[in-house]
C-alpha cells in the first residue's frame, strides 16, 4: 500500500511517533544490553508498539522486564503474558513478593508497594547487566518527571540527581557510561496522556481490558472508588457497590483508584481524557498525593 | 468545561510547535510560563488547588488584583523541593498545553548559573525563543546573551516579552523605548526579524488574551504569535537538502517479527534513520558518505506500509538499488549536494561544563549517529557580548560562546549548521566521564584533507 503525503506537514502524533522510534533506535545501537519495562500498562504496551515499528520487519531486538509488585491485577498480568508471547520477547520478572517472603524487603504500614519496586529493579538490572533501560515515563505526568531527560543516567543506587543532568541538545542523546552506571531511556517524554490514547486510537493498540468501562464491586476511599480484591479490603464501614468504571493507570491495586465512566472504547476514552479536569495521577493514585514531592523523592532513590 | 474541548488540536491538522522561554533572574519567567499554562486553560483542577494551597500557605502576594485573590503561578512550574525551597529555578522543564491549533512544548530554561547551558539546551529544538525582558531595567547582559545564543542555533523565530508592563503602569513611551533597544541589538546580530510585545505575566496582559490596558500596542497575544508561526519542520521540510543519518541496519534474517513470512524477508537489507532534513522518493540518487558511493533508494518502509516519499522527521527505514557496506554513522544523502566528508572542522562552541576548554585536548565528537574521537586544535576567539564580535582567548570557560579549529580521528560528513541543523550539530564530550561539555555548530570544514579512511567506496559497490 502507498501513501501519498500532499502538504508534508506531519501531525503532531506522527512527529512524536518518530521522534521515539529514533530515541528507540538509538539507545538500542548505542547500549549493547538494553531492556523495555513492560508491566501491562498503556504506556507501556505503547512502548513496545512503538519499538515493534522501530525495528520491523526485525522482531524486537531486546527482552522486556517486569517488576511485579505482586499486587497486579490478574488481567493485566494475563494482558502481559499473552503480549509477550504473541511477539516472541523474553520476559524477565522482578518480583517484590520474593523480596518480601524471603524478608529482603518488608511491607510498609499503608501496604502500598510501589515504592518497593525500586531493590527489585536495581537487582534485575545488575543481574542481567542491563546498561539501559527504557521506560515510558513523561514528562506530563509529574512537576519532578518534567525535568527528566530523555536519558537519564544513574548511579549504581539507581539515583536520579535532578541538579547534575547533562545538557540534552537536538537529537544527540549523550549515553556515555562508566562500570557501574545504566542509563534509563524515555522514548515518549513528549506525549501527554491524551497523545497517548489518541495514539491507541489510531493505531488500533489492544489494551488490558479494565482500562475500558465496566461493572466491578467498588468502595470509596479517599476520594477515589477501590476495586474489591484480595489486597483491597473494605473497611466495615466503607460500603460496596457495583459502579460503572474503568482505571486510567494501572498500578498497584491497593493505591490505585478508578474513575467512574461509561467509555468504552478508545474513541470514547480520548473524548473523555480531552475534557477531564483532573490530572490520571491526582485521579488515580493515592501514593502520589502523599506530599508534593512524592515522585521526585521515589526518583531520587532509583525508581523510573 | 466546554472551554477545555477547544484546547484538543485537530487530530488531522494539529501540528506540534516547539518553543523554549529564557529570562533573566526575576525577570518573572515562571509566572509567564504558569500563566499561559493557567489562560490557555491547561491547568487541571489538582495541579490549580495544589497551587492555591501552596500560595496561601506561602502568603503569596496578600493584596488581589482587580479584586481576585492572586496565585503565585510559577509554582505551576517549579517542581523540586529545593526550586520551591529558594524560590528559584534549576533545570530546563518541559511543559505540554495545546490550543484548538497546535500542540506546545516548552522549554522553560532558568537563568541561573548555567544561564547559556539551559538556554542552548532549550533553543536546540526550538521553532521560537520567547526572551523575557523586564519593562524597568531594559536590556540586560543576559538579554543579550539570549539573543546571541538564539542567533547562533539559528532559531527561526525570535520573540521578546517586554514583561512587567504594570509596574512602569503601561507606559507606551517606556516600552518604545525598551523595543528600540532590542531592536538594536537584533540588528547588530544580523536577525531581522525580532517581534517584540509587552506583557505582564503576573496580570495576564497580551499573554493569551489582548490586553485593554495597552490601548496602544494593535499587535497580537504572546499565544497568538506561537500559534501562526510556522514550525521548524515546516522549513525544513521546504527548502534543504535531503539527509539521513543511518542509526541501524536492518536485517531481520533469523530474528524477524512474528507473522512474517521467512521467504519473502530472507534477504531485505534496510537502512534506519530519522530523516533530519527534506525529502526523499522511492527512484531518488543519493550518495552515501563518507566516501563518493551513490545508489538509487528502491523503496521507503514505515513499519509494514511502503511510502512513494518521505519528509523531515519521519523515521524510517530505506532500501537502495545497490548493497553496499553502510553501517551505522553513514550518512545518506541527496546525490550531488553534499561537499564530502572532512576531518578538519571550524565551529562555533557553547561552552557548557565548569571545566574549561585548553586547546590542544583530546575530545570525543558525536556527530549524528556516530562518535569520533578528536583533538581541539585552536582556539581562534570568544564571543564578546559588547560589540557581539569575536575577541582572542586561550580558554574557553563556562558559559563562553567561541570559534575552534578541531581535527577528528576520522571524517564526519558534517555540513554547515547554517545549511542543514542537524548535520550541522554535533557534542564536545569529555572521554573520561562521559560529559557533554559542548554543544558545536559546524561553521566550516575542509573537504581536501578527507584521509584514507574516507575511501572506503575505493573498491566500488559491493553488489552481491
Amino acid at each position: 500500500m502507498s501513501t501519498a503525503i500532499g502538504n508534508r506537514l506531519l501531525s503532531s502524533l506522527d512527529a512524536l511517533e518518530s521522534e521515539a522510534i529514533h530515541i528507540l533506535r538509538e539507545a538500542s545501537a548505542e547500549f549493547e544490553r538494553p531492556a523495555l519495562l513492560f508491566s501491562g500498562g498503556k504506556d507501556s504496551v505503547v512502548m513496545l508498539h512503538l519499538a515493534a515499528k522501530a525495528f520491523w520487519p526485525g522482531r524486537v531486538p531486546f527482552p522486556v522486564l517486569h517488576v511485579d509488585t505482586g499486587h497486579n491485577f490478574a488481567e493485566v498480568i494475563t494482558f502481559r503474558d499473552e503480549t509477550v508471547e504473541r511477539l516472541g520477547l523474553r520476559l524477565v520478572v522482578g518480583s517484590v513478593q520474593d523480596y518480601i517472603d524471603d524478608g529482603r524487603l518488608s511491607e510498609r504500614v499503608d501496604g502500598t508497594r510501589n515504592p518497593l519496586q525500586t531493590q527489585p529493579l536495581l537487582d534485575a538490572i545488575s543481574t542481567n547487566r542491563f546498561d539501559v533501560v527504557f521506560g515510558g515515563g513523561r514528562r506530563d505526568e509529574d512537576k519532578a518527571r518534567a525535568k527528566e531527560r530523555i536519558l537519564s543516567l544513574r548511579d549504581e543506587f539507581g539515583q536520579w540527581d535532578p541538579r547534575n543532568q547533562r545538557p540534552e541538545l537536538w537529537r544527540l542523546y549523550n549515553g556515555r557510561h562508566t562500570v557501574g552506571q545504566h542509563v534509563r531511556a524515555f522514548p515518549i517524554s513528549n506525549w501527554t496522556e491524551l497523545d497517548i490514547w489518541r495514539y491507541i486510537e489510531r493505531e488500533g493498540i489492544a489494551l488490558p481490558p479494565l482500562y475500558y468501562a465496566h461493572a466491578r464491586e467498588v468502595f470509596r476511599r479517599d476520594g477515589m472508588w477501590r476495586a474489591v480484591g484480595e489486597v483491597s479490603r473494605p473497611e466495615p464501614h466503607e460500603k460496596v457497590q457495583v459502579r460503572t468504571v474503568r482505571y486510567r493507570t494501572v498500578g498497584d491495586m491497593s493505591c490505585t483508584g478508578a474513575v467512574e465512566s461509561d467509555a468504552a472504547s478508545a474513541t470514547d476514552v480520548v473524548r473523555e481524557v480531552a475534557l477531564s479536569t483532573i490530572t490520571e495521577r491526582g485521579a488515580t493514585r493515592a501514593d502520589d498525593r502523599i506530599s508534593e514531592a512524592a515522585m521526585e523523592d521515589r526518583k531520587k532513590d532509583g525508581y523510573f | 468545561m466546554t472551554l477545555l474541548t477547544e484546547n484538543v488540536p485537530d487530530l488531522a491538522t494539529g501540528s506540534l510547535f516547539r518553543f523554549a522561554t529564557a529570562g533573566s533572574v526575576d525577570d518573572g519567567k515562571s509566572t509567564l510560563v504558569g500563566r499561559l499554562l493557567h489562560d490557555s486553560k491547561s491547568v487541571l483542577a489538582d495541579q490549580l488547588d495544589a497551587v492555591e494551597r501552596a500560595s496561601a500557605e506561602r502568603g503569596f502576594g496578600g493584596a488581589a488584583v482587580d479584586g481576585v485573590q492572586q496565585l503565585d503561578l510559577a509554582l505551576l512550574t517549579d517542581g523540586l523541593r529545593a526550586e520551591r525551597e529558594q524560590g528559584i529555578t534549576i533545570d530546563v522543564a518541559y511543559r505540554y498545553f495545546a490550543t484548538a491549533k497546535r500542540s506546545f512544548i516548552l522549554a522553560d530554561c532558568p537563568g541561573h548559573v548555567q544561564y547559556t547551558r539551559n538556554t542552548v539546551t532549550g533553543a536546540s529544538t526550538a521553532d521560537a525563543v520567547v526572551v523575557l525582558i523586564d519593562a524597568r531595567k531594559g536590556v540586560l547582559e543576559q538579554t543579550r546573551r539570549h539573543l546571541a545564543v538564539a542567533r547562533l542555533l539559528r532559531v527561526p523565530h525570535l520573540i521578546a516579552a517586554v514583561n512587567k508592563i504594570d509596574l512602569v503602569d503601561y507606559s507606551e513611551a517606556r516600552f518604545r523605548s525598551v523595543e528600540a533597544e532590542l531592536q538594536r541589538a537584533a540588528a547588530e546580530l544580523g536577525e531581522t526579524s525580532l517581534t517584540v510585545v509587552p506583557v505582564s505575566a503576573l496580570r495576564g496582559d497580551n499573554i493569551v488574551n489582548r490586553s485593554e490596558r495597552t490601548p496602544w500596542y494593535a499587535g497580537p497575544s504572546l499565544l497568538e504569535i506561537l500559534e501562526r508561526l510556522p514550525s521548524l519542520t515546516d522549513l525544513e521540510t521546504g527548502s534543504e537538502s535531503f539527509r539521513f543519518p543511518v542509526q541501524t541496519v536492518i536485517r531481520p534474517q533469523g530474528a524477524l517479527a512474528p507473522g512474517l513470512d521467512p521467504d519473502e524477508y530472507r534477504d531485505y537489507r534496510g537502512y534506519a534513520g530519522q530523516i533530519v532534513a527534506g525529502t526523499v522518493r522511492v527512484g531518488d540518487a543519493v550518495a552515501v558518505l563518507p566516501g563518493e558511493r551513490t545508489t538509487v533508494v528502491s523503496a521507503i518502509d514505515a513499519a509494514g506500509e511502503q511510502l512513494d516519499e518521505a519528509f523531515a522527521p519521519q523515521s524510517v527505514v530505506l532500501r537502495l538499488r545497490e548493497d553496499l557496506d553502510i553501517a551505522r554513522g553513514d550518512l545518506i544523502a541527496e546525490a550531488g549536494t553534499h561537499g564530502g566528508s572532512s576531518r578538519d572542522i571550524q565551529a562555533s562552541l557553547c561552552w557548557l561544563s565548569p571545566k574549561a576548554l585548553e586547546p590542544g585536548s583530546l575530545v570525543l565528537i558525536k556527530h549524528g549517529s556516530s562518535t569520533v574521537r578528536g583533538r581541539i586544535s585552536e582556539i581562534l576567539g570568544r564571543l564578546d557580548l559588547d560589540t557581539f564580535t569575536d575577541q582572542p582567548a586561550a580558554r574557553l570557560g563556562l558559559n563562553d560562546i567561541g570559534t575552534v579549529r578541531l581535527r577528528v580521528a576520522s571524517p564526519l560528513p558534517v555540513d554547515a549548521y547554517a545549511a542543514s541543523r542537524h548535520t550541522g550539530s554535533f557534542l564536545v564530550i569529555d572521554p573520561g566521564d562521559g560529559n557533554t561539555l559542548a554543544a558545536g555548530l559546524v561553521t566550516g570544514s575542509d573537504p581536501a584533507s578527507v584521509g584514507p579512511a574516507g575511501a572506503r567506496s575505493a573498491g566500488g559497490p559491493d553488489v552481491s
